[in-house]
């Protein structure tokens, strides 16, 4: 008894505040009111919109963004959490550790420190000055964006590379190494195709983050970068036309799930575990 | 030997990338002048103001305030719909995890968009509550899936086995299943906590009515260029955020032993 | 278990709590970032018990959808006259009565009853003023007059727009020569065109943080609401505001109570409040607006009289516009606004 009755409260809760609030938004998304009457109507004119001219470009610009950030970020972190894997025991703790602590800091904390570095009167150009160089305009820029991105990403990349790397058996290598392979081979045909699972989520982990984010884009390029959080957020609070902003709601969701469940496929994970490995 | 620094080099670097602007907001909160464009001698002033500040003083309070509740309810209903999930029919088990990790997976603005949607459709005024309930929406899928593998982990049918003995289920769940699935809960209920501080966007689609916690004071606050008591305060979750690290470090050494 | 369930309820306790304890008198203000000097709270609130909760917002478009929304009741809002206009059409809008204020005897007649809203039925007025230039006349020596100065290359990356759809898309129908309330499609196209060739000269598009990113050097020119540029010229006077040859924005900011208040007497009394001769001055000597009470007007500072940014000679505001609601029409104002920033 106590067995059945023990997840009520949990399926009531997720049917009443995961299920309906996102078939809501798929149903706003499929309909218009009616100026004369004040009805609903089925249309799709709000999905086709979301892929038409100017939109496109919206989605276009974060998704490229997006690959830059996670590209970065994998060269950056890969070697990082090579390193991490191969250090000494007594010391690896310490720097796993160090890497995290950024991490815990609140977000937006970690977003408007760069806000003081690459103003015009930031620290950076402070810098530049002092060694006689020309100021330069580092913020509202989008390399900011990317900075920024990157900065709060990457140890989402690391994090999962250094997992799975850290658990590989050092043997392999060696054995690998044995047998003949240079370094680079042996990097190549052994660590590589082990970490794939390490990657994988890695990119996954910034990619999702980086491609819906509306803070970084406004903090780092003040308002006129938009980026399909930043659509989003504008359809729902400023121009009030929330059929559209749901109908791009559950286009990025879709996208999202599908390339999670792609990722998945690539790196032979059980998606039951959902994001269970990431922790 | 050259790698090696090479390595090290690269290390070194990567430490600095990651808390140079920790250490910049660090300096400039003890610097006596609003701007960060010089320094102009220290000064406690920007930590007076920024303890001066209601607003911000409010935020933290809302933050702690929405972090516990959350996390305890997350906690609670989530602890007990592992429970239920184990015992679940395969077909049945597997659909309520894919429901599960909906949450999880879908982009935080789409959550607190769906969200803000049906509270404003039910006619609910948005505020502490509401951002209560996407509090707990959010936690509760992370406590089931630090639950549930405990309770696989857990020996055979430990349950039925003192169902037999002639325990009531709640005393079975009580005395035999509870302390085996204990650190399972415990690191759920941290994981809600931390996550529940540090939500912005869901959190920015769900409140009203004046209620904000302090990432939400941030950003409003940051939005209007650099302001030094952000950076007192970030100075102060710094400092708090290491000296938390250090005692759980301390705890897991102590328990090695 | 059990202690997280008591946990659990003390903290439900706690909440329910929390909640109970703001039930005395509490009004709901809703009013744009630093338009108000927040000591006087304190002051209304010793005064008659009844304790503020106050947000702000950024944009007249953002304040119109959070209470068309609903999500929070808000007592009191200050929209300006298109946006009231918008309002009272759509219903939104509570009906003040008059004779709970009797300090609107200190507002001056030019501001009472205007066309948005005749007779002063829906709203009661705060503050009044125009949009410009304003500029850091140490690094930008040549005299500005002209819009056009936001199309110039060599500005690039120094000046900053408003991050308000009307506002923008008026500057850019002024340069054009066309009225700021068109109906025009092609006009309004024509508008887009020119904004969305600005974009890569303008540093950001930004809201009430305008102020500091003059202050700080990070933005030497902006286009900005009077009062901000009042705000900033008293303490530093080498900024200077241009009004714009080719006409700009005359506009009028008017407290409102929205129609789901939960508390019209509170927000009557506090309209009654704002509208007193020294709590005006103080406002006013705060958010460097323009005043349209007369009472305050005899407290303030003389040499504000004919300066460009606080109170403008009638002739050099003569070709100045003030914003219709364009009803309808709105939907193409707010994709055009939302096809420029996506651009």
């Amino acid at each position: 008894m106590l067995k059945k009755i023990a997840s009520g409260p949990y399926l009531v809760w997720i049917l009443l505040f995961i299920l309906i609030p996102i078939l809501m938004i798929a149903f706003f998304g499929m309909v218009r009111i009616d100026p004369e009457t004040g009805n609903y109507f089925f249309t799709s004119d709000n999905f086709k919109r979301v892929f038409e001219g100017v939109y496109l470009s919206v989605w276009t610009r974060s998704i490229f963004i997006a690959l830059k950030a996670t590209f970065i970020c994998l060269v950056l972190g890969y070697p990082m959490a090579m390193i991490l894997s191969r250090m000494d025991v007594k010391y690896r703790t310490i720097a796993v550790m160090l890497f995290v602590v950024p991490m815990w800091m609140n977000f937006l904390l970690r977003t408007y420190a760069w806000m003081t570095i690459l103003g015009k009167n930031g620290v950076l150009n402070k810098i530049l000055t002092f060694f006689g160089l020309p100021q330069m305009t580092f913020l509202y820029s989008e390399g900011a964006v990317l900075l920024g991105m990157v900065y709060n990403f990457l140890p989402f990349m690391v994090l999962p590379i250094y997992t799975v790397l850290s658990k590989m058996d050092n043997g392999l290598i060696e054995a690998a190494e044995d047998l003949g392979a240079n370094k680079f081979n042996s990097f190549r045909k052994v660590i590589l195709p082990l970490s794939i699972p390490g990657i994988v989520s890695g990119i996954s982990m910034v990619f999702m983050p980086a491609v819906s984010t509306f803070v970084i884009s406004n903090l780092l390029y003040g308002g006129q970068y938009m980026l399909i959080g930043n659509l989003i957020e504008q359809q729902f609070l400023v121009v009030n036309d929330w059929h559209f902003g749901s109908a791009i709601s559950i286009i990025l969701m879709i996208i999202i799930l599908l390339t999670m469940a792609i990722m998945n496929h690539l790196s032979g994970n059980d998606p039951e575990d959902g994001g269970a490995n990431l922790w | 030997m050259v790698n090696k620094w090479i390595k090290r080099i690269y290390t070194a670097m990567m430490f600095i990338f990651l808390y140079a602007p920790i250490a910049v907001l660090i300096v400039f909160s003890f610097n006596d002048s609003k701007s960060t464009a010089k320094w102009e001698g220290f000064t406690f002033e920007w930590y007076q103001a920024l303890f001066d500040n209601s607003y911000i003083m409010k935020s933290l309070y809302y933050t702690i305030l929405v972090a516990l509740v959350s996390a305890a309810l997350a906690t609670l209903i989530g602890t007990f719909a592992a429970f239920g999930i184990y015992y679940m029919k395969v077909w049945k088990q597997k659909l309520v995890l894919n429901v599960n990790s909906i949450p999880m997976l879908n982009p935080d603005i789409v959550t607190g968009v769906s969200l803000m949607t049906l509270f404003v459709a039910m006619n609910i005024q948005l505020g502490l509550m509401t951002m209560i309930i996407a509090h707990v929406t959010f936690n509760i899928p992370y406590v089931v899936l630090s639950v549930l593998p405990k309770f696989r982990q857990m020996p055979g049918e430990l349950m039925e086995a003192a169902l037999d003995l002639g325990a009531t289920p709640w005393y079975a769940f009580k005395k035999v299943i509870l302390p085996e699935i204990k650190p399972g809960i415990i690191t759920g209920a941290l994981i809600a906590f931390t996550l529940s501080i540090d939500d912005f966007v869901i959190s920015f689609f769900t409140t009203g009515s004046g209620v904000s916690n302090l990432s939400i004071a941030i950003y409003s606050m940051a939005r209007r260029g650099i302001k030094p008591e952000i950076n007192a305060l970030s100075t102060l979750m710094f400092g708090s955020v290491l000296v938390l690290l250090l005692i759980i470090n301390k705890r897991t050494k102590i328990e090695d032993i | 278990m059990k202690k997280l369930i008591l946990l659990a309820l003390a903290m439900m306790l706690l909440v329910t709590g929390c909640a109970g304890e703001e039930k005395g008198q509490v009004l709901n203000v809703y009013n744009w970032g630093d338009y108000i000097d927040e000591d006087i709270f304190e002051i209304f609130e010793s005064e008659t018990g009844i304790k503020i909760n106050y947000e702000t917002y950024a944009t007249n478009e953002e304040m119109y959808t959070k209470i068309k929304t609903g999500g929070t009741k808000y007592d009191i809002a200050i929209p300006s006259e298109y946006m009231i206009e918008k309002m009272i059409r759509e219903e939104m809008l509570q009906e003040i009565d008059l004779s709970k204020i009797p300090n609107i005897k200190n507002i001056n007649d030019r501001f009472m009853d205007l066309s948005f809203d005749p007779g002063n039925q829906y709203s009661v007025p705060y503050f009044w003023g125009t949009v410009g230039i304003i500029y850091n006349s140490e690094s930008i020596q040549e005299p500005i007059d002209s819009w056009s100065v936001l199309w110039d290359e060599k500005y690039k990356g120094e000046f900053t727009m408003m991050d308000s759809q009307r506002d923008s898309i008026m500057v850019a129908l002024k340069e054009l020569g066309y009225s700021m309330n068109t109906r025009n499609l092609d006009e309004l196209e024509e508008a887009k065109e020119l904004l969305v060739a600005q974009k890569p000269l303008v540093l950001a598009y930004v809201g009430d943080n305008v102020k500091d990113m003059l202050i700080s050097g990070e933005a030497s020119m902006a286009v900005v609401w009077s009062g901000e540029a009042s705000a900033v010229i008293q303490e530093y006077p080498e900024f200077k505001y241009a009004l714009p040859k080719e006409g700009s924005n005359l506009w009028f900011d008017n407290i409102v109570i929205p129609k789901d208040a939960q508390n019209s007497d509170a927000a009557h009394a506090f309209i009654d409040f704002l509208c007193r001769g020294d709590i005006g001055f103080k406002n006013a000597d705060y958010v460097g607006y323009a005043t349209v009470n007369n009472e305050t007007m005899k407290l303030l500072d003389p040499d504000l009289m004919d300066t460009t940014y606080a109170y403008p000679k009638d002739e050099w505001i003569e070709n100045f516009e003030i914003f219709n609601d364009p009803g309808d029409f709105i939907t193409e104002y707010d994709r055009i606004w939302t096809e420029i920033k996506a651009n």
